[in-house]
């Protein structure tokens, strides 16, 4: 093999080793999660090496099996609220947002173009716990407290903006010509927006969709808020009450922590390719 | 194959009127080129004979029917853009498909017309390409199969090749133009640039500022150009304008440094003292050696036509541009010769100009003085 090297010979263990460290101290708390994860006890114990003292998988055991009072499957029950709720604010999202911010990419001056666009990003400057009291009076009235429903339609409300300004960003930089030139080729508006426009704003729809979902599933004030059946709980609600006022099962935490993180990192893993496009074709701004 | 009548075309974009009332007869068969400096309208002319824009007045009629109002899939029309347009997440081969599907064509007319026009444009290798995967003139010739595809009754262009480099351009203007003959369709091509305009055309439709200032056969248009606007948008380098006087005897538009004789049967009998604009292209004059100063060319005695104090001599090596200033204005002169025998700065250039190569125009309208031919 014949490398060509640059500078001393001791430049490469030396980039090594600093690179090293550097991912040692990235890495530091989430090693510490999983031997905590790992370790059959529940306080945590202070120590330099994050390494098991008794290892076990018994925390996994009792988050992954924990049964309700009703003898029903808890974990199954929770991650399938979680996966639902998370996978229809995404749908609800890019569903709204798609046709809104393709509107206001393309016709930027019809009536309560501006306006709307202003009351849109006037949404995104309050936290989603401001409007918790009212959202939780609305649902209440709506019957809709202690169901995903009621929580997609909260989540919806902030995911909704939150897409069409991405969405629209993307489809702005959609050349105008394309949509021209399928339209002179044959086809009504919305089929060119179908057949042209849509694939070419996959890449931007993938990050949207992926941002509204994780979003979802990553909240928890409003969720911890609205729901309180158990069998109702998303994850990280239920991961929550592992850590109660008197008692803290930092075991059960870590364990539920690297489950509930599972899912997210293999959905980040199978669209990086959109990521690094979208990213890269303005599909992501701020 | 279609014939085309545009009536009083009028279009108003926010508070610009981009087309002032365009009249404008295609026929069958005919390559129509629009061409004029960038703002004059060309582009948003295509775009609504396209459909892509509705007119604010006048009628657009394709064969007869009047398609005005019609939405672009209804009007039968190709379009190649500046951009080439291609569908990025499609391949060549459904690239070239797209219309063909939109209207309902069966897979076997399909798959034959894309076999046609790749064999006739040589796509072949490239029909499982995706766009990004190619150059600028693979992607040129995919816009322009696509639009051959469809078979449309009219084909429109939109400087189709001016994001391709120079010699690529010559070679795929040839193309068009053969692309024209074999096909026999009627085209509407949009440019800038004057050679792609003067090569391809069979009627040159100049516009200016959202009027058709001259329309005719390109070479017509060059040697009579009806204003002095058409006069210096085609040729280059471009016409020179001197301001000059009618002589005392009607014979001759006099500045300092310039006596122009003017064609008598062209422009009719103008009156003496008359203000005229005098053109004259710099490819339209005759050096005359033996009058003109140094390196071979002699300080002149006899009185000569033009007379040019060389400030700046560009040579192209096959000819070469003398500029200095005639009747207070800039004048370029096409020099021909060998580099040694060139003429140099401070030299003085004699030259002599052929009545027929004099244009005359108003100086306050810009118009042509020539009577209508």
């Amino acid at each position: 093999m014949n490398t060509t090297r640059k500078g001393p010979f001791w430049l490469e263990p030396l980039s090594h080793f600093v690179l090293i460290v550097a991912v040692a101290f990235a890495l530091y708390p989430v090693l510490w999660v999983i031997s905590l994860a790992l370790d059959g006890v529940q306080r945590p114990v202070a120590r330099a090496i994050p390494w098991p003292e008794s290892p076990s998988l018994d925390n996994f055991r009792a988050i992954l099996f924990a049964r309700g009072g009703g003898g029903e499957w808890l974990f199954v029950r929770q991650l399938t609220n979680s996966i639902v709720i998370s996978a229809a604010t995404a749908l609800t999202a890019i569903a709204i947002a798609t046709p809104a911010a393709y509107a206001l990419a393309r016709f930027p001056d019809f009536v309560g173009a501006k306006g709307g666009t202003k009351a849109l990003l006037a949404t995104q400057m309050f936290p989603g716990v401001a409007s918790a009291v009212p959202l939780y009076m609305l649902l209440d009235k709506l019957r809709l407290l202690d169901t995903r429903s009621g929580l997609v339609l909260v989540y919806a409300t902030t995911a909704v903006p939150f897409a069409i300004f991405q969405l629209r960003g993307a489809f702005e930089t959609i050349p105008k010509d394309l949509e021209e030139a399928a339209m002179v080729d044959g086809a009504t508006r919305f089929q060119a927006f179908v057949k042209v426009v849509l694939p070419a704003a996959r890449p931007a729809l993938a990050v949207t969709a992926l941002f509204a979902f994780m979003s979802a599933w990553n909240e928890f004030i409003l969720a911890a808020t609205f729901l309180s059946r158990e069998s109702a709980f998303t994850l990280p609600v239920a991961l929550q009450r592992h850590v109660g006022e008197y008692d803290a099962a930092w075991g059960k935490f870590a364990a539920g922590s690297i489950i509930v993180s599972v899912p997210v990192m293999a959905l980040f893993y199978a669209l990086q390719k959109n990521l690094v496009g979208g990213l890269t074709s303005g599909g992501v701004k701020g | 194959m279609a014939t085309l009548s545009l009536r009083t075309i009028r279009k108003v974009l926010g508070a610009n009127a981009i087309l002032k009332g365009i009249d404008l007869d295609v026929q069958s068969g005919e390559f129509v080129v629009l061409v004029g400096p960038s703002g004059c309208g060309k582009s948003t002319l295509l775009r609504t004979i396209a459909g892509l824009e509705t007119p604010d007045e006048g009628s657009i009629k394709l064969d007869d029917r009047d398609v005005t109002r019609a939405e672009p899939r209804e009007r039968d029309i190709a379009m190649v853009f500046q951009s080439y347009a291609l569908y990025p997440h499609l391949t060549v081969r459904d690239n070239l498909a797209f219309g063909l599907r939109l209207r309902g064509e069966s897979e076997a007319t399909v798959k034959s017309r894309v076999e046609e026009v790749s064999q006739m444009l040589g796509l072949g290798a490239l029909l499982d390409r995706l766009p990004k995967d190619m150059s600028g003139g693979q992607r040129q010739r995919v816009a322009m199969g696509r639009a051959i595809a469809r078979r449309p009754k009219l084909f429109l262009f939109d400087e189709p090749l001016s994001n391709l480099d120079a010699a690529l351009r010559n070679q795929v203007r040839v193309e068009i133009k053969k692309l024209h003959a074999s096909l026999g369709a009627t085209m509407i091509y949009v440019t800038h640039d004057q050679v792609e305009a003067m090569t391809l055309a069979d009627q040159l439709v100049v516009l200016n500022s959202g009027k058709v200032e001259q329309k005719g056969p390109p070479l017509e248009v060059y040697a009579r150009p009806a204003s002095r606007f058409v006069a210096g948008f085609l040729g280059s380098p471009s016409m020179n304008f001197t301001d000059a006087v009618v002589s005392d005897d009607s014979t001759s538009a006099v500045a300092e440094g310039l006596r122009a004789p003017i064609d008598r049967q062209r422009f009719g009998a103008i009156e003496r003292g008359r203000k005229v604009v005098v053109g004259i292209r710099p490819h339209d004059v005759t050096v005359r050696k033996g009058e003109s100063s140094a390196h071979g060319y002699r300080d002149g005695a006899t009185p000569t036509e033009i007379t040019v104090a060389v400030d700046v001599v560009e040579a192209m090596g096959f000819e070469a541009y003398a500029h200095g200033p005639v009747g207070g204005a800039p004048f370029v002169a096409r020099v021909e010769g060998a580099a040694d025998a060139l003429p140099r700065r401070g030299d003085r250039l004699a030259l002599s100009v052929e009545p027929a190569h004099v244009h005359l125009f108003d100086p306050e309208t810009g118009r042509s003085l020539a009577g209508a031919p």
